[in-house]
């Protein structure tokens, strides 16, 4: 994929104005619910750090705890497969549907499988995969991506998703924007797709390793039919998604729910363990990807990205996610977590100005419920990127480490620094205009310049004036 | 290689900076910190209080919730099976056969449906697992009286009945309650309120796939002296 990098991705997003009313009062809305959800937690804090802590211990035994987990799901009459990347990955899925003999199956909203592109791979080999999740249903039938990890379709409003849905959905030539009908309309589609297929695709939140039990957290129950209906399960799952332990589970279902959907609980989670006879589907196959996550694990300071449960409350907090909406970052996984997740599942092949994508207000690493750095992250990729140099550094980028490399030398220089001052200090009086730094910054600076004010400089350094003050008595 | 060796090797050759000797079996639950002690194993709170905070979460889901001493369980469903016109009432095997009300059609689970059956039914009867007081969650996990999955996913209404000894205090105490049904390898199903939406614009909307509508009714054991007597004294 071309990095044609998020700059220019985001002035084109800024200008649309329907996409910035969109995300600002969808992302204020979860904001201020969110805030209500987690205050009513008085042991919030305590959970948050559980939540890192389990997180951190799960990737640094990540061997241990996927082995644990392939044989309790085996025990219980799964099939696990291992897929190195996502051509791996697809290709298992596909072959897996191909020998049901089925053309078609159900997905469960799975943010793994627009990562590895399944639904395209499955096409070309003559299969139809149909998305269930209303807003994945809103984005297959407009032929748009996800730009937000929870709500995809966040950046359309309903009079949007009421024109689409009397264009391709059965009988729904006179269906209003009204949420209700249009989510009604949904139901009656997809009904009978859930009572005829065979077979099902899902993602995972988690799956416990000692217990070889996988979990969906969901909102609209689509999911259930997935998981329950169909005589084949097949769930794609990211390998950093693994839980060593069922106890595990109390505190993210505690934490995900809040942060994300900002309810006490979303209305439905299911957890399975292998099959069960009587109950759902025959056959069951955990496909456990890599795709990359391994880079991510490399990197001790990095690695932290993968502890990522996908609550979305950092893209709701975060002021540039807030104007640019997903889309810019392109990716499918956008915000601040993506910021960080992105640029490592390539290697930092792509994704590259992602790290930049950010005020480093640090909002997201406040609400992030496992306590995910995001802040220090971007500013250690920053220096990973630029240290392994980029290919055609911009005229900006050239001046600034030139700039910055001269400082270096000043600040190393007590008589460097003290020359600095002596010429500089003037200069920089002559710029002050009502005590602040207010005068045109010359070239490139100037642009940096016009929308910064800066304090004026003091008409002595304190080095003269510390001087001054040991000879005055 | 194998996919297999290639991406445990992977990650082993990433992890060559955690010490050979760090313990992998670490839990949070055995070897508690005190910075992340968060709170669990609450077994000491008032259940006129717990039946309380479930009532109001659970309500506040949109669900409609009530509560009843079990001499009147069948004539507060009679009530709740007329409200909604239930023709017929699907059970699943193993449901109490005293609690049923008498003068409705029942059809029971067992042989299983069809899925074409069930997505006609009017509605469900189960009873729960466990409920969750603090998240208003109810909880199933296959056990008797609960039935599969299908059958309390496909029918518009589902009426649920909690024994208010079923309800723990947070999630917590729930994981904990259901142990034994993972290791047994039931699937669990943890409900709370009807199926819901908020992918447009945020704006919440119920009754997507799930049953569109969910009953409630806490059911005390006994007539004598129901858990909440004491919350309604003050």
């Amino acid at each position: 994929m071309p990095d044609t990098g998020f700059p220019a991705a985001a002035r084109t997003a800024l200008a649309d104005t329907q996409l910035r009313r969109n995300l600002h009062v969808a992302t204020h809305t979860i904001r201020d619910k969110r805030l209500r959800a987690v205050a009513e937690v008085p042991d919030w804090e305590e959970l948050r750090e559980a939540g890192r802590r389990i997180k951190q211990h799960a990737m640094r035994h990540l061997d241990e705890h996927l082995e644990t987990l392939e044989a309790a799901v085996q025990r219980a009459g799964g099939t696990v497969h291992w897929a190195a990347d996502a051509t791996a990955a697809n290709r298992i899925v596909a072959d897996l549907i191909a020998a049901t003999g089925e053309r078609e199956v159900v997905k469960v909203k799975s943010i793994l499988t627009d990562e590895i592109r399944l639904n395209d791979a499955l096409r070309a080999r003559g299969i139809t995969a149909h998305e269930t999740d209303l807003a994945e249903l809103i984005n297959q039938l407009s032929g748009d991506t996800a730009s937000h990890i929870l709500v995809p379709a966040i950046h359309r409003n309903r009079a949007e998703i009421g024109e689409l849905f009397r264009r391709h959905l059965p009988d729904a030539g006179d269906l209003s924007d009204d949420p209700r009908a249009l989510a009604g309309a949904a139901r009656a589609y997809l009904r009978d797709l859930f009572l005829a297929s065979r077979v099902a695709v899902s993602g995972a939140n988690f799956a416990i390793a000692e217990t070889g039990t996988v979990g969906v957290v969901e909102s609209e129950g689509n999911g259930r039919m997935c998981l329950t209906l169909p005589d084949t399960l097949i769930t794609v799952m990211g390998i950093e998604k693994v839980l060593p332990r069922l106890a595990d589970l109390e505190v993210m279902l505690q934490l995900l729910p809040r942060s994300s959907t900002a309810e006490r609980m979303n209305p439905y989670t299911s957890l399975w363990t292998g099959v069960t006879p009587g109950d759902g589907p025959r056959a069951f196959h955990l496909v456990l990807l890599d795709g990359g996550r391994t880079n991510a694990l490399r990197d001790t300071t990095g690695r932290q990205a993968l502890h990522c449960i996908r609550c979305s409350a950092c893209l709701n907090v975060c002021p540039v996610y807030e104007r640019t909406g997903g889309h810019a970052y392109g990716s499918v996984y956008p915000g601040p977590i993506g910021a960080i997740l992105t640029p490592q599942l390539t290697d930092l092949h792509g994704g590259r100005t992602l790290p930049w994508a950010s005020s480093l207000c640090g909002a997201c690493y406040e609400v992030c419920p496992v306590k995910i750095d995001i802040p220090t992250v971007l500013i250690h990729l920053r220096g990973r990127i630029v240290a392994g140099g980029q290919a055609a550094p911009r005229m900006e980028d050239r001046a600034e480490h030139a700039g910055m490399r001269a400082a270096a030398a000043t600040f190393r220089r007590p008589w460097l620094y003290r020359l600095a001052q002596r010429v500089g200090l003037p200069v920089a009086r002559r710029l002050v205009r009502h005590e602040r730094l207010m005068a045109a910054l010359p070239g490139p600076l100037g642009r940096w310049g016009a929308v910064r004010d800066l304090p004026a400089p003091p008409a002595e350094t304190f080095r003269d004036w510390w001087r001054g003050r040991e000879e005055t008595p | 290689m194998s996919d297999r060796a290639l991406v445990l090797g992977r990650i082993r050759s990433a992890l060559a900076d955690v010490p050979a000797d760090e313990p992998s079996a670490w839990s949070w639950a055995e070897d508690p910190d005190p910075a992340a002690a968060y709170r669990r194993g609450r077994r000491d709170e008032d259940r006129a209080v717990l039946v309380e905070r479930f009532l109001e979460r659970c309500g506040e889901y949109s669900a409609t919730v009530q509560r009843c001493e079990e001499p009147s369980l069948v004539a507060a469903l009679t009530a709740i099976c007329e409200r909604h016109a239930v023709r017929t009432l699907l059970v699943p095997p193993g449901f109490d056969e005293h609690r049923l009300p008498p003068d409705l059609a029942i059809e029971r689970d067992d042989p299983p449906l069809s899925v074409e059956r069930l997505d006609i039914g009017d509605a469900v009867l189960t009873g729960c697992a466990v409920a969750i007081a603090e998240t208003g969650t109810i909880v199933l996990d296959g056990g008797p009286g609960q039935g599969r999955r299908a059958l309390s996913l496909l029918p518009d209404l589902h009426v649920v009945i909690v024994d208010a000894d079923r309800i723990v205090s947070g999630v917590p105490e729930g994981v904990d309650a259901l142990a034994a049904a993972v290791t047994e390898r039931r699937p669990l199903t943890l409900i709370s309120g009807p199926s819901a939406t908020s992918d447009i614009e945020l704006t919440r909307v119920e009754g997507v796939h799930g049953p569109r509508r969910l009953e409630v009714l806490v059911v005390a054991p006994s007539g004598e002296d129901p858990y909440w007597a004491a919350a309604e004294r003050g």
